[in-house]
């Protein structure tokens, strides 16, 4: 056993250290760019990587990128500072928190001439955690929304409204997102109340409502009511607009028999923005800045849209859009649609304690 | 060889890196966010969350360890029986497993099991009904069984080989049956293996949180889910540092029982 | 009738063990399976393709976390080995209060939640204004490993006898020497377990590395774990498929080649 053993070991090893080097060749190299580094974190799967190499051609600026899977993930990160990023894609509400506990720095605009490329409608959007756009350049944007299969749902049942995901027919059939903002969201427009209140009546009311449908509800998922809902697991799921092209290509190239629909509810819904911002800590604010200008380049944004498939704010790249995908609703929806709608605040700490608490208690029923 | 100087530095180790990040788990957990000795933190899991969260988890952790136990036991003795002496072959049979990622390895069962999943799609092929675990409390204990299964079964097959089949024959020839070899001579025998196996299941299923992520639909919420969701989301280090005190209550126990039942540490898994 | 129930009996025995691996390798099978769809989907076949495995190659992202996670996984495993073997040794001779104390705080990293040992290093380094990067991942793992080198080890240093030991130190030797030629041949077995057992536990932790890893660094475990949530990549099951039949065919190649009579 000892031979075996030890051949097993040499050999291995020799894998191993094989494997290694041939990894080792195909991994850019790790020494500084000419121009310094930008260290950028932003969300998993939401940049074509060709960007990212062209970027570094362009400029000479090593890029060092770190991915995160939710806002409430990053931001203790940010804020401990043991680890310095230059470039955040946060979403909105988690932006507004940042601001106002300090740890944003104003981006210089100057840096920046490719903000004129994303549309006005957007900045407008932005005043609402960002009263003044000082911290923050859109990136992606988008609406959250009711996701169902023409094939599992009757024609007259198609839901049309958040209260509907509380209809028992739909029972183990119904996927909502993991996520306390998201889920309350849906609870508290279907009650007609804000997706932004502090009452604590109403987000306990929100909660019992929550407590009644998780008998219905299939799982709690996050992105993954993507994969589930292609492979007809469910009828109906909450899912983001950002993932309605990518289905409906992934439908029409497995010729499903079935196709996925989205509704935006008619409570209205949640409107979101994914935005780059500059950490106040960041060693390379200038790279961060040419870093954001870049993105803010039409062909580059229509690149990343092309890949991520989530609605750019930016009206350059929109322009370069074929006509078939400028008048895909899903994608870009008509104003109408979205009245109603509201961008999620930052509420504080406390109303922050009390939505997580309300949370758990649903989680745990 | 200077024992000072082979010792010296793990010892060091041990300090720099098991000691104090321990302390400084006891330090967060016993404190407020300003710092001020609370018993709180600890205190929490007796709210209703918390203590249905842990009630849950020790129940889950239980059958899993009971289930792993009952299938690795027949497992290590066919293995035994079989000659399959081979020693190091078997090992690498079930850790080779475990060179595919956990996450992916607990993603495909997620493939398997859902409605429109390959089991099911098997199973509708051959005409039966289909199952409906995904998403449940089953498919994780599934999950975790799957898991850690090598952990159990590796501890009683090393504890097992030991066994001289001289002590089996003599048994035989005393007149015991296959049956009373079993439960006299072999569990006396394998103890150390069960109780080493035991503790090397239950831990870890105690405080997963991924496999009721990714199994359990996340709509049970385990204290493993808990402490993550504390110390990821809800930025309360302090109060995921108390729970994790009270889990440790149970890492003592387990201590305890491998000091008292495996005292010589025959019971690993190599 | 004994030939009978002999036969029976080893039919049971052999259909009990297939059952096991097949439940064990279903997973695998399944991923190996999805490696080849050319639809992203988890259920849904697309038809049949390579071009995750070419993609795979050609990603830097995978490459280096690739690379990170086999240099971390092989030096922690390397220098937990040295400092393991070294402890274990010194342990065995130790007294019973000692000896207990320290075997211990051995378990401590083995039995403790992986979240609660990622988090309390994560804190540890923070303290101690470590900055987090590749060698916090190191010394992560290097702790989580070292008490598998040593329980690996101990069972095998408790079988050696002392007595060959000294007996070469009266014939001359050195205590380094006689170490070498004498005692740590026959532990050799359990610092290679220890070793093997130690790199695999590297290779599959995403926890505690995920707490320790700080910026820009990724093994395949964390950036697995990022990609979980929006979906994975199939290039991450063409590359895990690949390691496995690696594995496996060293496994297949170093069992059956042909053992030479000791």
């Amino acid at each position: 056993m000892k031979k075996t053993l030890s051949k097993i070991m040499a050999v291995g090893s020799l894998c191993v250290l094989t494997l290694s080097l041939l990894s080792g060749c195909g991994k850019s190299a790790p020494k500084s760019g000419s121009a310094g580094e930008v260290y950028v974190y932003n969300w998993g799967e939401y940049i074509d990587e060709s960007v990212i190499q062209e970027f570094e051609k362009e400029t000479g600026i090593k890029v060092v990128y770190d991915m995160f899977e939710t806002n409430e993930e990053m931001y203790p990160v940010i804020e401990a500072g043991g680890v310095k990023y230059d470039a955040v894609c946060p979403s909105d509400y988690m932006i507004q928190k940042m601001i106002e506990n300090n740890l944003l720095a104003e981006i210089n605009f100057d840096n920046v001439p490719n903000v004129k490329e994303i549309d006005p409608r957007y900045q407008e959007m932005s005043k609402s955690f960002d009263p003044e756009n000082k911290y923050s350049v859109p990136y992606c944007w988008g609406t959250v929304g009711i996701l169902y299969n023409t094939s599992m749902v009757d024609p007259k049942d198609v839901p049309t409204k958040w209260s509907d995901l509380w209809d028992v027919k739909f029972k183990d059939n119904i996927l909502m997102q993991d996520s306390v903002r998201d889920a309350f969201m849906v609870a508290l427009k279907s009650l007609g109340y804000s997706s932004n209140t502090t009452n604590e009546e109403e987000i306990k009311e929100a909660k019992e409502l929550l407590i009644k449908q998780k008998p219905l509800v299939q799982a709690y998922v996050i992105d993954q009511v993507r994969d589930k809902m292609i492979g007809g697991e469910a009828a109906v799921g909450v899912i983001y607009s950002g993932e309605m092209l990518y289905i409906q290509n992934e439908v029409k190239d497995l010729g499903l028999d079935y196709s996925l629909e989205y509704v935006i509810p008619e409570e209205g819904t949640n409107l979101w923005l994914d935005s780059w911002v500059i950490p106040a800590n960041a060693p390379n604010k200038e790279n961060a800045e040419k870093w954001i200008d870049f993105l803010c380049r039409p062909d580059i944004a229509k690149k990343n849209f092309d890949y991520i498939t989530y609605p750019t704010p930016n009206k350059g790249a929109f322009d370069l859009l074929d006509p078939e995908l400028q008048n895909n609703k899903a994608v870009f929806p008509v104003e109408d649609s979205l009245k109603n709608s509201e961008v999620y605040k930052y509420l504080g700490d406390e109303v922050d304690s009390l939505y997580n608490e309300a949370w758990k208690e649903v989680k745990s029923n | 060889m200077s024992k000072k100087l082979l010792s010296g530095p793990y010892i060091m180790w041990m300090i720099g890196f098991i000691l104090i990040p321990l302390a400084l788990i006891v330090y967060y957990g016993l404190t407020d966010r300003s710092g001020v000795f609370t018993l709180a933190n600890v205190l929490s899991v007796t709210s209703p969350e918390h203590a249905k969260a842990l009630w849950l988890s020790l129940g889950l952790s239980f059958i899993s360890t009971v289930l792993c136990l009952i299938l690795a036991y027949p497992l290590a003795m066919v293995l035994r029986s079989r000659g399959m002496g081979q020693g190091s072959f078997i090992v690498f049979i079930f850790i080779l497993p475990m060179w595919m990622n956990f996450l992916l390895r607990t993603l495909a069962w997620q493939t398997l099991l859902e409605k429109n999943g390959v089991i099911n799609g098997i199973l509708t092929a051959l005409h039966l009904p289909n199952q409906n675990l995904i998403n449940t409390s089953g498919a994780i204990i599934l999950g975790m069984v799957y898991n850690f299964l090598p952990f159990m079964v590796l501890p009683i097959y090393n504890v097992l080989m030991k066994i001289d089949d001289n002590v089996i024959s003599a048994a035989r020839d005393l007149g015991a049956n296959s049956v009373q070899v079993l439960f006299r001579i072999l569990f006396p025998l394998s103890i150390p293996g069960i109780v080493s196996g035991i503790t090397m299941v239950f831990v870890p299923a105690l405080t997963t949180f991924v496999i009721s992520n990714l199994l359990g639909g996340s709509k049970i919420l385990l204290i493993g889910n808990v402490i993550e969701q504390e110390f990821t989301k809800g930025s309360n280090w302090n109060l995921g540092s108390g729970l994790s005190l009270v889990l440790m209550i149970f890492i003592l126990i387990s201590m305890a029982l491998i000091a008292k039942y495996d005292k010589n540490g025959e019971g690993t898994a190599f | 009738m004994n030939r009978k129930t002999d036969f029976i009996k080893r039919f049971i025995q052999d259909f009990y063990l297939v059952i096991i691996l097949v439940f064990l390798y279903a997973p695998i099978a399944t991923m190996a399976v999805l490696s080849f769809n050319s639809s992203k989907s988890r259920t849904q076949w697309g038809g049949f393709t390579t071009r995750w495995y070419t993609e795979l190659f050609s990603s830097s992202t995978i490459m280096t976390a690739l690379y990170n996670t086999l240099l971390i996984a092989f030096l922690s495993s390397l220098i937990a080995v040295i400092i393991g073997t070294a402890a274990a040794i010194a342990i065995n001779g130790m007294k019973r209060v000692p000896r207990s104390l320290l075997m211990g705080i051995t378990n401590i990293p083995m039995l403790n939640a992986d979240i609660v040992t990622g988090i309390s290093l994560m804190l540890a380094f923070i303290a101690f204004g470590i900055s987090l990067g590749f060698k916090t991942i190191l010394i992560s793992h290097i702790t989580f490993n070292i008490p598998y080198v040593i329980l690996s080890v101990m069972p095998k240093l408790k079988q050696t006898d002392k007595s060959t030991y000294e007996a070469a130190m009266d014939l001359g030797a050195t205590s380094v020497s006689a170490f070498f030629k004498v005692v740590f041949p026959d532990i050799l077995p359990g610092v290679l377990s220890g070793f093997l057992l130690a790199f695999t536990m590297s290779l599959d932790d995403f926890i505690i590395t995920h707490f320790t890893r700080g910026a820009g660094i990724n093994t395949l475990s964390t950036l697995i774990y990022s990609e979980v949530r929006r979906g994975i990549k199939p290039s991450m099951y063409a590359l895990s498929s690949i390691i496995f039949i690696t594995v496996l065919v060293l496994l297949l190649i170093t069992n059956f080649a042909p053992k030479r009579k000791k």
